[in-house]
């Protein structure tokens, strides 16, 4: 039995002082490819990972708890955090599971522009994993080449809502702003430049890349039984061959009236994955050439009108007496949505996001969980890396496409 | 704003012949800064953003470095947890001198908008700070601005590290 104390804690299924060959390595929370703040405790029979165990908790901020204590407009900008690669998505699984609590309806150009922005955030997510996943591999230059394009990406979010990161651009009950006059143009713009680069800059340098493929195939075998008992979703669950997105299943948003494919691979590995995410990449694409003539049709509400939970437009706020009082009083106390427990599933970029939520009429909500994908994947390394080398480790933690900050929560 | 050319004439720099060695080894470390790769949360990808292609760290000498023994500045980005406070300090006292710190971020800074259980109200009660940069998240023009203003202050401190005050600073 260990003693453990604060430098060295207690593990339950890991002996550090060994008898046997293998070795204990310590990789991590300070890792340059670790993804952000994951620890992982690998023990080593030569090169090669006996056990792995990862360590979490490094990021552990209590987003859960704090939205037992804020009204429920408070706790959407601290949703930003949970995914920071992909806010919208974050911000609008958290304004779905409120919006269906509260049964508001959201206006049709609400939906459009949310749609768009979550396709685009996908992108953002996706490039960034492609980025991150080269740069782990070896490969800088696919580095400065996604960042590239992520930027112009991020220009169009920050044209929209101002920020570049942490977006809250969604809204409990629909979109505070309505898009600027040039958006759609220099989406279009974006589209036709992201369509190009992915074709001759992304798939030219890694598709064929000998080095990439030999990195990358066979790496990470994970068989669809067992994506599907460890709880994985999105890329990780297709990249087994099981065409599962929530998009399809469960539609939300407009989702049910688009046309586009799930792209699934059935290569099993780290390499299937790769080419799922860029396939990905071009489905956004193409889902947001077919909501742009759709804003066009559209009537200018952004926000639902439910005055009970929703604050009018400014306009009758400073116009009428009544918007006004409801305003002070939402502004105030916060909406009190009725009683009840809801849960709604959304395909963030990673996988299921989805919000429980359970309200017992309170301005706060009772409890709050948030279901994130990063997590389940991070649980699957326990198995991914058991057997392979340990130059494969830093590639097996980039394919999961973990992000700490819906892990720890 | 921002002095973001080193003035040759007068900062100390090569084209002169005549200078304090304080000058010369103060002109040497502050364009090469070398920070350690230490992202916490979501302020790492601006850092990543910052030293991506349209940012382009790599013009103000600041290359990033994996190692703490091979990096002078630490930038801490992103929220510091409890859990994780004790790597930092062990992280900074690893690298070797001079070192500085830049605080990025409002939760690095006074632990931000996470008032929590588990949240460092504040790197600066772990690790002397140098410069603290408010937004959350920083944009990378922010950091590239906050890095400049460590290379100000790097100019003005003395290149014997045993006159400046932070090395006397005991902390712990």
């Amino acid at each position: 039995m260990q003693q453990p104390n604060k430098l060295s804690p207690f593990f339950e299924n890991l002996n550090f002082e060994r008898d046997d060959n293998t070795m204990v390595i310590n990789f991590g929370p300070q890792h340059p490819s670790a993804h952000g703040q994951l620890r992982l405790i690998l023990e080593l029979d030569g090169e090669q990972v006996v056990k792995a165990h990862p360590d979490i908790g490094y990021l552990h901020r209590g987003i859960e708890k704090m939205a037992e204590n804020m009204t429920y407009n408070e706790f959407l900008p601290t949703t930003d955090r949970l995914d920071y690669i992909a806010s919208t998505s974050n911000n609008y699984a958290y304004a779905l599971a409120v919006e269906k609590l509260l049964a508001v309806e959201v206006p049709r150009r609400a939906q459009v522009i949310r749609t768009m922005l979550l396709e685009l955030n996908r992108i953002i997510s996706h490039l960034f994993f492609i980025a991150t996943h080269a740069l782990d591999v070896g490969a800088m230059s696919v580095f400065l080449y996604a960042f590239r394009e992520r930027e112009f990406a991020m220009d169009l979010m920050e044209d929209y809502c101002g920020a570049r990161l942490t977006h809250s651009a969604v809204r409990i009950g629909g979109v505070p702003l309505d898009i600027p006059s040039d958006w759609l143009a220099n989406m279009e713009k974006f589209c036709a430049n992201l369509e190009h680069e992915l074709e001759h800059t992304y798939n030219a340098l890694l598709q064929e890349n000998r080095i990439w493929k030999m990195r990358l195939e066979n790496v990470g075998v994970l068989s669809a039984e067992d994506a599907l008992s460890w709880g994985c979703t999105g890329p990780m669950l297709r990249g087994s061959g099981i065409a599962y997105d929530i998009r399809k299943e469960e539609p939300y948003e407009l989702y049910g009236e688009l046309d586009f494919d799930i792209p699934v691979s059935d290569l099993n590995d780290s390499y299937g994955r790769y080419r799922l995410y860029m396939a990905e990449m071009t489905q956004s694409v193409r889902i947001i050439r077919q909501l742009m003539p759709m804003y066009a049709d559209t009537k200018p509400q952004l926000m639902a009108h439910a005055p009970q939970y929703i604050s009018a437009p400014k306009e009758e706020i400073m116009t009428q007496n009544y918007a006004l009082m409801q305003h002070f009083v939402l502004v105030t106390q916060g909406m009190r949505p009725p009683k009840g427990e809801v849960y709604v599933p959304t395909e963030s970029p990673k996988g299921e996001l989805g919000f429980y939520i359970k309200s017992e009429g309170d301005p706060y909500a009772y409890r709050l969980k948030c279901r994130a994908p990063s997590f389940f994947h991070t649980g699957v390394l326990q198995q991914l890396l058991v057997g392979v080398y340990i130059a494969d480790v830093v590639t097996i933690i980039g394919t999961t496409n973990i992000v700490f900050g819906e892990v720890d929560r | 704003m921002a002095q973001h050319q080193v003035n040759y004439t007068s900062s100390g720099g090569l084209p002169v012949a005549l200078t304090t060695v304080d000058h010369l080894v103060n002109w040497g470390r502050s364009n090469s800064l070398w920070p350690l790769t230490y992202g916490l949360a979501c302020c790492a990808i601006e850092m990543m953003a910052a030293g991506g292609s349209r940012y382009d760290f790599d013009r103000f000498g600041t290359i990033f470095r994996a190692s703490p023994r091979q990096s002078d500045v630490m930038i801490l980005a992103g929220t510091l947890s409890k859990k994780h406070a004790e790597f930092a300090r062990r992280l900074y006292d690893q690298m070797t001198e001079p070192k500085w710190v830049i605080s990025m971020g409002s939760c690095a800074n006074t632990g931000g908008m996470f008032n929590t259980y588990s949240t460092v109200q504040g790197v600066d009660r772990i690790i002397p700070v140098d410069i603290y940069l408010p937004g959350c998240a920083p944009r990378p023009e922010t950091l590239q601005y906050a890095l400049m203003m460590l290379q100000k202050k790097i100019r003005k401190e003395s290149a014997n590290m045993n006159k400046n005050t932070k090395q006397n600073l005991r902390l712990m």
